[in-house]
């Protein structure tokens, strides 16, 4: 283009479209501010107290699974440090477990084994149809009807106590001396990763699989062991023991625990294998004929043929089913487990009565795990996308 | 921008008086009066307090305390919406206004008073926090619970009682707190807890929930003093005394021995106190934005507090609580009413 016609700066698209923008954000920032005139307003006539002050304050009641060192008179703002843990704790756990269960039903429900495909099947349809909060309150009680009470604990020697107050395990006491064998273990893995890494390259390089596996099981556990012999053993147990109403001692899962984890899981795993069937179908059939053809053991087809190319349609609806689980864990104040909402926007806000700056600190905090898992599972999702070679 | 708000302020607050001068400026009255009916929240099912029937009627010493207010307010009891309300919520709900008012076995603490923005307006059930546990357990008393995992209901004076009573006696505990009386009953009975913690009276209602009441025993040990009573709203003091007043009409009713069976004959008492009272002499009705017969409503169609007290909790009801701290003053309780004058 030799000559430019020259519009009036007030008439270029670019400046309508500032205009508009700009126009929008106003508005909403008028509203927004209006409606906290509004609240600040209402909250004064009815002397609701507000502010994040009550963050400084003593809560005052007790949390029966704590992560940090927590007790009637810590603050306000650990009870949220509690809360968060604990939801943490769950989604994690909850995330790992769904995975593994809905990755074995979805295969499995793909299986040519008649009666296994029915039954991933029938799970699918049963958990994912049944309420959520139905399947909590079932675990919850199915657990602690089924279980004895303390007086008759199932143990596994004197070590391993099972009742309805919960699953009592030896909690691992360190002493001088644990830090040269934590450093010798962490040493053991990076060796082992190294050693797959090296087992990959070389397999992509020459096609020559070697086995990894008791290598690396072998790079982890034996320095680690021997330096332990060294400092000898700075590792004890501090094993449970009944003492009056409750063990005492040991770790324990909690029943409340386990029931949200087992509910969470399972439920979430159904709506996970539907994601693996669909992403192995999308897989085209010639792959696995391909794959055949090269002599591939069917074990071996669906680890390095099959799965890594349906990851690529599995990863991002696998996202939102891990955020889905990660709210869905606040149904826990339904059987008592101390998890965020439970907690903090449950004990901490009928006790304060600061409804507004709870909700959004909670708001917030969810928000920010589920961009945090987003964020990741999207960087995971880029590395195992298809690279052309 | 503040002068212009001002006066539209001023012009909003005057329109308000034309259209409501004869309500005594009670905004939230102006309001029930035209909704037609008053908004009570109350427990989500606690026998003798709050519990609905299989039709959806209502029926407790709370949900008696909303139908006295309504009658006070349209002649009728029955113009009651009632909003179950867990312990955790109860107070946003009243906060944000989508209840009138809060008849829910609230414990009155300096801190809902002059933190959380309520006004108590009294004291319907003078009740302390007690422990049940089984008989099985052989526990005769609350100190010999140390270790023992207690049961109880989040967002409640009870938690925080718990944590005081075991912390001051040296003794260790763990809380397992749930959000709804269901699911703490359901939870101790099926052994998770060797104690359930709550109101005495609360306490009373739920054993009589297990399938044998007799397998359980309630510990003598009051820990704590729970002044129950129903809460309003600070900012609308004219309904505050409203509602203050109509609990205090009742527990008058009573000392002056006015009840739903002779309060019409009691028109015709040559006793001050009584024809004050019924608004026989004196304007304290229409100063509340009522009419001069609100307590005769009042009595005829609820009762007046031993009736009711009587018929929910009391010797009338499966709970037999005795009257104990909720006696009227002149025989030995704390229920005492400024007079009518
Ligand atoms: N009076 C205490 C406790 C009130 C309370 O919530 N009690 C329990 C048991 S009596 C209850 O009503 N639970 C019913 C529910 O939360 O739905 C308070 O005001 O904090």
């Amino acid at each position: 283009m030799t000559t430019s016609v020259s519009i009036p700066w007030w008439r270029k698209r670019r400046t309508r479209d500032l205009a508009i923008q700009a126009l929008l954000i106003a508005a909403v920032a008028i509203v927004v501010a209006l409606m906290w005139m509004n609240a600040a307003e209402t909250l004064r006539r009815q002397h609701i107290a507000s502010g994040f002050g009550f963050l400084n304050d003593t809560a005052g009641f007790d949390i029966i699974q704590t992560l940090v060192p927590y007790d009637e008179s810590s603050t306000y703002g650990r009870v949220l440090l509690v809360g968060i843990l604990n939801t943490l704790v769950v989604a994690a756990v909850g995330i790992v477990l769904a995975t593994i269960i809905g990755f074995l039903v979805g295969i499995g429900q793909l299986s040519s084994n008649w009666l296994i495909a029915r039954l991933a099947r029938a799970y699918v349809e049963v958990l994912r149809n049944l309420p959520l909060l139905l399947q909590i309150f079932f675990w919850y009680f199915a657990v602690l009807r089924a279980l004895p009470g303390p007086r008759d604990s199932w143990g596994l020697g004197e070590t391993v106590f099972l009742n309805n107050r919960g699953l009592y395990l030896p909690a691992p006491v360190t002493e001088s001396g644990f830090g040269w064998v934590a450093l010798a273990l962490a040493a053991g893995i990076a060796g082992a990763i190294w050693w797959t890494i090296r087992a990959r390259r070389l397999r992509e390089r020459t096609g020559q699989v070697v086995s990894v596996a008791r290598m690396s099981a072998a790079m982890i556990v034996l320095p680690a062991l021997i330096v332990s012999a060294l400092a000898s053993f700075p590792l004890t147990f501090s094993l449970p023991a009944l003492a009056g109403f409750n063990f005492e001692g040991g770790f324990v899962v909690l029943p409340e625990m386990m029931a949200l984890v087992v509910a969470l899981a399972t439920y979430t795993a159904s709506y996970i294998a539907e994601i693996v069937r669909a992403g192995i179908e999308g897989v085209a059939k010639g792959q696995t004929e391909a794959a055949n053809a090269l002599g591939l053991s069917r074990g071996q087809t669906l680890r390095l043929v099959i799965i890594p190319q349906a990851l690529r349609q599995i990863i991002p609806p696998l996202t939102s089913q891990y955020l889905n689980l990660t709210k869905n864990s606040s149904l826990a104040v339904a059987i008592a487990y101390p998890d965020l909402v439970s907690v903090f926007a449950g004990t901490t806000l009928s006790q304060t009565g600061q409804a507004i700056e709870i909700i959004a600190i909670t708001m917030a905090v969810y928000l920010t795990i589920s961009l945090l898992t987003s964020a990741f599972m999207n960087w995971y999702n880029a590395h195992i996308a298809l690279t052309e070679r | 921008m503040r002068s212009g708000l001002a006066r539209f302020a001023a012009f909003a607050a005057i329109l308000c008086f034309a259209a409501g001068a004869a309500d005594a400026a009670s905004p939230t009255l102006a309001k029930v009066k035209k909704n037609g009916y008053l908004r009570c929240g109350v427990n989500e099912g606690l026998p003798g307090f709050a519990t609905p029937d299989a039709k959806g009627n209502w029926t407790g010493l709370d949900v008696d305390f909303c139908r006295a207010l309504a009658a006070a307010i349209f002649n009728d009891p029955k113009k009651v919406r009632f909003t179950p309300t867990s312990a955790k919520v109860r107070f946003t709900v009243l906060q944000a206004g989508e209840v009138d008012v809060l008849s829910r076995n609230t414990t009155w603490t300096m801190g809902r008073d002059v933190q959380i923005g309520l006004e108590f307006v009294g004291v319907m059930y003078y009740d302390g926090q007690g422990f049940m546990v089984p008989k099985k357990l052989n526990v005769t008393s609350a100190k010999q619970l140390s270790g023992a995992s207690v049961c109880t209901n989040t967002g409640t004076t009870t938690e925080l009682n718990l944590a005081d009573y075991f912390r001051a006696n040296k003794m260790k505990y763990k809380v397992i707190a749930f959000e709804k009386n269901a699911e703490v009953l359901a939870a101790y009975d099926a052994g998770r807890c060797d104690a359930y913690t709550t109101d005495a009276s609360g306490l009373s209602a739920e054993r009589l929930k297990l399938k044998n009441p007799n397998d359980h025993i309630i510990l003598p040990e009051i820990i704590s003093k729970e002044p129950l009573g129903p809460a309003v709203n600070q900012g609308d003091q004219q309904w505050g005394d409203l509602v203050r007043w109509t609990m205090y009409a009742m527990i008058n009713a009573e000392e002056l021995g006015v009840t739903s069976k002779n309060v019409d004959k009691m028109l015709k008492s040559p006793s001050p106190e009584v024809r004050r009272l019924l608004g026989v002499e004196g304007s304290f009705g229409e100063s509340l934005g009522l009419t001069k017969d609100w307590v005769v409503r009042i009595v005829k169609t609820v009762g007046n507090y031993g009736e009711v007290f009587d018929r929910n909790v009391g010797k009338g009801s499966p709970l037999k609580i005795p009257r104990g701290m909720n006696a009227l003053w002149k025989k030995g309780g704390l229920q005492y009413a400024p007079p009518v004058r």
